[in-house]
């Protein structure tokens, strides 16, 4: 083989190629690409010096303590929206499902003496159970009308959003079930105990315990590797071996957990469970998740991103309201927010090495 | 090449017992009133690189995807080693060891290289940690496939955790087929490498295939580039109008010929072609 001979002498040296280029920019520029969570983490360390400095009572422990509770709804479901949004899809119906699992749970828990029930009376246990249950399997609807019936995910959830309200209604009508009516169990998301000189709810520990879980699943397992090649490239990911309608139909059942353990979260938050709850959370779902740096896209992001982000939304709002600034100028600073981070999506997608 | 016309008069007589590594016979695939194959015959020996060329349409694509699994013959049969299969998917043909690398890479560009070598079958950290927490042994992976670009001569790749998106086409091109070489046990297709690629880069997956080829690791070429094939080919398989026109090798015609062949202007006698294997067994083993 005289043409093989000295393959390895000179075989194909790729080394030279992968020294990057220079400048600063071009630096920032790998870098977020390599750790997109950094540009929220910056603007969410910018925003509290500058809150603290306009009000210092932005900074104390109570106010601190306020805003992980102000975060706890938008911040789980933000976790599923970041399961689906990394596959490329989009979930409308987020809010939806989340909203018909509470009210299913709560439903069903309401002490059996109260006026205008017709379930009621579950042990708190299994009224949460089949809350949830419910949720994750609204969660594989969507993710089966999806995979099996090949529909884009903004339309299939844009239908079931309406479809999940009007169950809501057509099920357990617009009555909102007050917190007394309820098993402590029911509430007990909200209860806070003293650490130092916080309070920390028990919900927003869950909170805190799921983004770790899924932060873990996303980075160490191979269904975490398998999402974000699915949304990355699909074609490429199932000449890759790699079932693809298999770990969608997963992304939006194990969604649809998340926002069934939402339910329950919201409930303790809110103190109450009303099917009006929270109107605008589909939005800010996705908001805290492009916010957080992942790409609607598909196929990159992370759950401390994502984390950030719920949390730079609910510092913004709570600072610029501390600040004495008017509702208006919070929905607009979000805005600005989001067209910011998706711009800088866009260049952070054009990495050169 | 070191066989030349002289011995191939004798180097066949001890190649005749050579038994094809991949077979397919009297393949049939439609797709609506469209033929892809029709009564499409093929044969990969031992060790050799057999370019697939044809024109656009005539089945080339559709010949190595029945390969590959992403396609099922309506009709005729397919043997790996001497045995009968039928893969009913791409993860089927790669288990039968067949790995393919396709056109449009099929490579994850936000993942980094150790993933997309591993993609869709990683490995996970043994006892507890990998049955019950389900956790990725990447610093296995991540050194395996340092090995693996080694092996194939691939520079010394400074950063295995470098998104591929990162990389240039060629660079891309290299992983996709490192990939292939690590896992691909019996048969490697590379579908239209070169294809997206520049001078250069072309140079350098041409590299890939001649050393593929002196590890003994039997290839199918997909190509559309004629010097390309003639550089690195053992045989050349000229599909035309679904079904195979004609088997040539380098030596015994040229490029005008191979063409003339391909648009049906020119036709071979079964006995000029190269349907038995060229190259020697003892090369293989080398």
């Amino acid at each position: 083989m005289t043409t093989t001979a000295t393959a390895d002498a000179n075989g194909v040296d790729l080394a030279g190629e992968f020294d990057p280029p220079g400048g600063l920019l071009a630096g920032v520029q790998r870098t977020l690409h390599k750790y997109p969570y950094l540009s929220p983490l910056a603007v969410l360390i910018m925003a509290m010096i500058i809150f603290t400095l306009l009000n210092e009572r932005f900074i104390f422990a109570g106010n601190l303590s306020l805003m992980t509770q102000q975060t706890v709804i938008i911040g789980t479901l933000a976790i599923a929206q970041t399961l689906i949004i990394l596959t490329a899809g989009i979930d409308l119906s987020i809010g939806a499902v989340m909203v018909f699992g509470q009210m299913m749970m709560a439903n069903l828990a309401v002490s059996a003496t109260a006026s205008n029930v017709t379930l009621g009376g579950w042990p708190a246990p299994a009224a949460i159970l089949v809350g949830i249950l419910i949720s994750t399997l609204a969660g594989a609807a969507n993710g089966l009308l999806i995979v099996r019936f090949n529909l884009p995910p903004f339309i299939v959830t844009l239908g079931t959003l309406s479809v999940f309200t009007a169950l809501t209604l057509i099920f357990f009508k617009a009555r909102t079930i007050q917190g007394p009516e309820l098993p402590n169990m029911m509430t007990w998301m909200g209860n806070t105990f003293e650490v130092g000189p916080f309070d920390v709810a028990v919900g927003v520990l869950l909170m805190f315990a799921l983004y770790g879980i899924f932060a873990y699943i996303l980075r160490n397992t191979a269904w975490g590797t398998h999402i974000y090649a699915v949304g990355d490239d699909p074609d490429a990911a199932e000449l890759s071996g790699i079932s693809t309608g298999r770990v969608l139909l997963g992304v939006y059942t194990v969604s649809g957990l998340i926002m069934g353990i939402a339910g329950w979260i919201t409930i303790g938050r809110v103190g109450s469970a009303s099917p009006n709850v929270a109107p605008e959370i589909n939005l800010d779902s996705i908001t805290a998740v492009v916010i957080g740096g992942t790409s609607l896209f598909g196929g990159r992001g992370t759950m401390a991103g994502t984390l950030l982000g719920a949390l730079l939304v609910t510092v913004v709002k709570n600072g610029l309201s501390l600040a004495g600034l008017d509702q208006a100028y919070r929905v607009l600073a979000i805005g600005l927010l989001v067209i910011a981070a998706v711009a800088l999506d866009q260049w952070i997608r054009k990495v050169k090495a | 090449m070191d066989d030349s016309a002289t011995d191939t008069q004798a180097a066949s007589e001890m190649l005749s017992d050579l038994q094809p590594i991949l077979r397919g016979q009297d393949l049939v695939k439609t797709f609506g009133r469209v033929v892809g194959l029709n009564r499409a015959n093929i044969e990969l020996y031992p060790g050799e690189v057999l370019a697939v060329i044809g024109d656009n349409g005539a089945g080339k694509s559709t010949l190595i995807k029945c390969f590959a699994g992403a396609h099922q013959p309506d009709g005729g049969t397919m043997e790996i080693d001497g045995q009968e299969i039928a893969f009913g998917s791409t993860n089927a043909a790669r288990e039968a060891g067949v790995e393919t690398v396709y056109q449009n890479l099929a490579v994850s560009p936000a993942l980094d290289i150790a993933s997309n070598l591993y993609l869709g079958r990683e490995i996970r950290k043994p006892g507890v940690l990998g049955s019950v927490f389900r956790m990725l042994d990447k610093k296995q992976m991540r050194i395996d496939s340092a090995q693996h670009l080694k092996d194939l001569g691939i520079g010394t790749v400074q950063n295995i955790t470098q998104a591929v998106e990162t990389l240039s086409g060629g660079q891309r091109q290299a992983v996709a087929v490192a990939r292939a070489a690590a896992f691909g046990s019996k048969v490697i297709i590379l579908d239209e490498p070169t294809a997206a690629l520049g001078v250069r880069e072309s140079a350098r997956v041409l590299q890939l295939i001649h050393d593929l080829r002196s590890r003994g690791m039997p290839v199918i070429l997909i190509s559309h580039n004629m010097p390309q094939v003639f550089d690195v080919a053992d045989r050349i398989h000229v599909q035309r109008l679904g079904r195979r026109a004609a088997v040539i090798t380098p030596q015994s015609h040229s490029m005008n010929d191979a063409v003339a062949i391909m648009t049906g202007a020119m036709t071979v006698d079964e006995a000029d072609q190269a349907l038995g294997p060229v190259r020697e067994p003892a090369e293989v083993a080398s």
